[in-house]
């Protein structure tokens, strides 16, 4: 890989294991040092490569010039030297060096503990998400803005006050005591449910960021798994969740990058292994007696990865979605809902309980009601087809819904 | 929106005598009416069923067990919806399977303390 394209490459992966190990030992309050360090080792990088040709190991390169630049840092820094080196989390050596262990297993705990300190509680989620991105997965500004489709200075302004508020809020880079873990694990779960939703669902045309997203999530989630205080049936439940999804990113998309219903899926495009890894993750999930929404989201995923239609499919599927909308109502799990109980129990029975829904500012909605009414009602099938192309948003929809018109007009 | 308790009666006598299949086939039902409440997103708290053995207290330290088995509609559980009338409320209740066993829903508005 030549340097124009390796430096991304190794900022996306490196960026935010020397971030998370220096932020771990300045303390969240400096956080902004600590991307400072590392961005510097990284124009260093692109300086010194561009000129001299690649090190043979660039990982290794850029710890060594992060390491020395902390050092430089906080040698010659007065604010450092009178602030940080007092409070520094682990104590110094009488030689004053200072001790920065990039190991595989200190970068791994401190990414740990980063996730913690990004998803408080007292952090709005959106905010989170944003900080996920920056700092946990080491998403550029530009990368950030494309998949909140926002501009730069939007996020940029977001991701400021959200690092003040971490500042302000003096939120310790570590694991919460074990009493509090579950709680604290509730907020991580949403912000990666939220991380991978925004690459699975968003509107963003740019697909390999979208990816990016939703494995950036999965990466997280398994960090999490791998660790024995977080390791939890819900964690388990949602990287299940995350696996079954992400085996259909292949078949998403055709060659030309238009998306693909499900439906019209070439189901050989499946990625079987992702669909072991969700059931491993599922089973592991079942221990404990904890029924989350994310393990009855995964259930239901896990019945998506079984192409055939069959009676059992969807009445399992209805039941899940019911059991759903008990924990916690969403206009998407309603609409699901309704399409599950049009497989189960045929159109006419969706049509009523869809009417009852009180969706009706939602394309979704109409678009539900133009597929039910379809064989039984064109003219209503085209009218509610048509509210819903004025009601969607992107482009891809209203692709799929014009698609769907002429299907019916036909 | 206005908060509703509906309370369900039957007679207990009927639910020994069904088969395992025949409960199985209640039980989705029940989750199928229920959903299609939550989905409207006007349930509360689906509630819980009640246990068919109770106890009366009354003035002077007398307790007496209930009743229940004589009578023909024992309370057999509850569930908590929100609608904006009483006539809406009563709409909801409609489909509940407890109709189509001799059983009968009872509506009535929570008023808040």
């Amino acid at each position: 890989m030549p340097a124009h394209e390796l430096i991304p490459h190794l900022f996306r992966t490196e960026y935010q294991k020397i971030t998370a190990v220096l932020c771990r030992l300045f303390g969240i309050e400096h956080i902004e040092i600590a991307e400072d360090i590392t961005s510097d080792a990284f124009l260093q990088a692109a300086e010194t490569w561009g000129l001299h040709g690649m090190p043979e190991n660039p990982a290794a390169w850029l710890y060594t010039v992060a390491k020395n630049k902390a050092r430089n840092y906080f040698r010659h820094d007065a604010v450092f030297k009178e602030k940080i080196a007092k409070q520094l989390q682990h104590s110094l050596p009488e030689a004053g060096e200072i001790e920065i262990d990039l190991s595989p297993a200190n970068i791994r705990d401190s990414q740990l503990q980063m996730i913690f300190a990004v998803c408080h509680p007292s952090i709005a989620a959106e905010a989170q998400i944003g900080l996920a991105l920056r700092i946990l997965c080491g998403f550029g500004l530009d990368e950030i803005a494309s998949a909140f489709l926002a501009n730069k200075e939007t996020i940029n302004k977001r991701l400021t006050r959200a690092r003040e508020k971490l500042r302000s809020a003096n939120i310790p880079v570590a694991l919460p005591d074990k009493e509090a873990i579950h709680s604290r694990l509730k907020t991580v779960l949403t912000t990666l449910y939220l991380l991978f939703n925004e690459g699975y669902c968003s509107q963003g045309q740019d697909m390999i960021l979208r990816k990016d997203l939703c494995l950036e999530a999965m990466r997280l989630a398994l960090l999490l798994v791998e660790n024995k205080l977080t390791n939890t049936p819900e964690v388990n439940a949602l990287l299940s969740l995350m696996c079954f999804h992400a085996s259909r990113f292949e078949a998403r998309i055709d060659t030309n990058g238009n998306a693909v219903l499900y439906d019209d899926q070439d189901s050989s495009l499946w990625n079987k292994e992702l669909i072991d890894k969700g059931k491993f993750f599922l089973k592991q999930a079942s221990e404990g007696d904890i029924i989350s929404k994310y393990h009855i989201e995964a259930c239901i995923a896990y019945w998506h990865t079984q192409k055939n239609d069959s009676r059992k499919k969807w009445e399992s599927i209805l039941q899940l979605y019911n059991q759903l909308l008990l924990i916690e109502y969403s206009p998407i799990a309603a609409l699901n809902r309704t399409y599950a109980l049009s497989k189960a129990d045929g159109k006419e029975a969706a049509i009523a309980a869809a009417e009852k829904l009180n969706l009706g500012s939602l394309h979704l909605y109409h678009s539900l009601l133009g597929n039910l009414y379809t064989g039984i009602d064109q003219g209503k099938a085209i009218h509610h087809l048509q509210k819903a192309l004025t009601l969607a948003k992107s482009a891809a929809d209203k692709k799929t819904i014009i698609k769907q018109i002429d299907a019916c007009e036909a | 929106m206005k908060e509703f308790l509906l309370l369900f009666r039957s007679d207990p006598k009927i639910v020994p005598a069904r088969s395992p299949e025949e409960m199985e086939k209640m039980m989705k039902k029940w989750m199928d009416w229920i959903g299609g409440i939550a989905a409207q997103n006007k349930l509360t708290d689906r509630g819980n069923r009640l246990g068919q053995e109770g106890k009366v207290l009354k003035a002077g330290n007398v307790i007496t067990d209930g009743p229940y088995m004589e009578i023909k509609e024992a309370i057999g559980g509850y569930t908590l919806i929100k609608a904006g009338s009483f006539e809406e409320a009563t709409e909801l209740s409609k489909g509940c399977p407890i109709l189509s066993v001799g059983g009968s829903v009872e509506v009535r508005e929570i008023i808040a303390m």
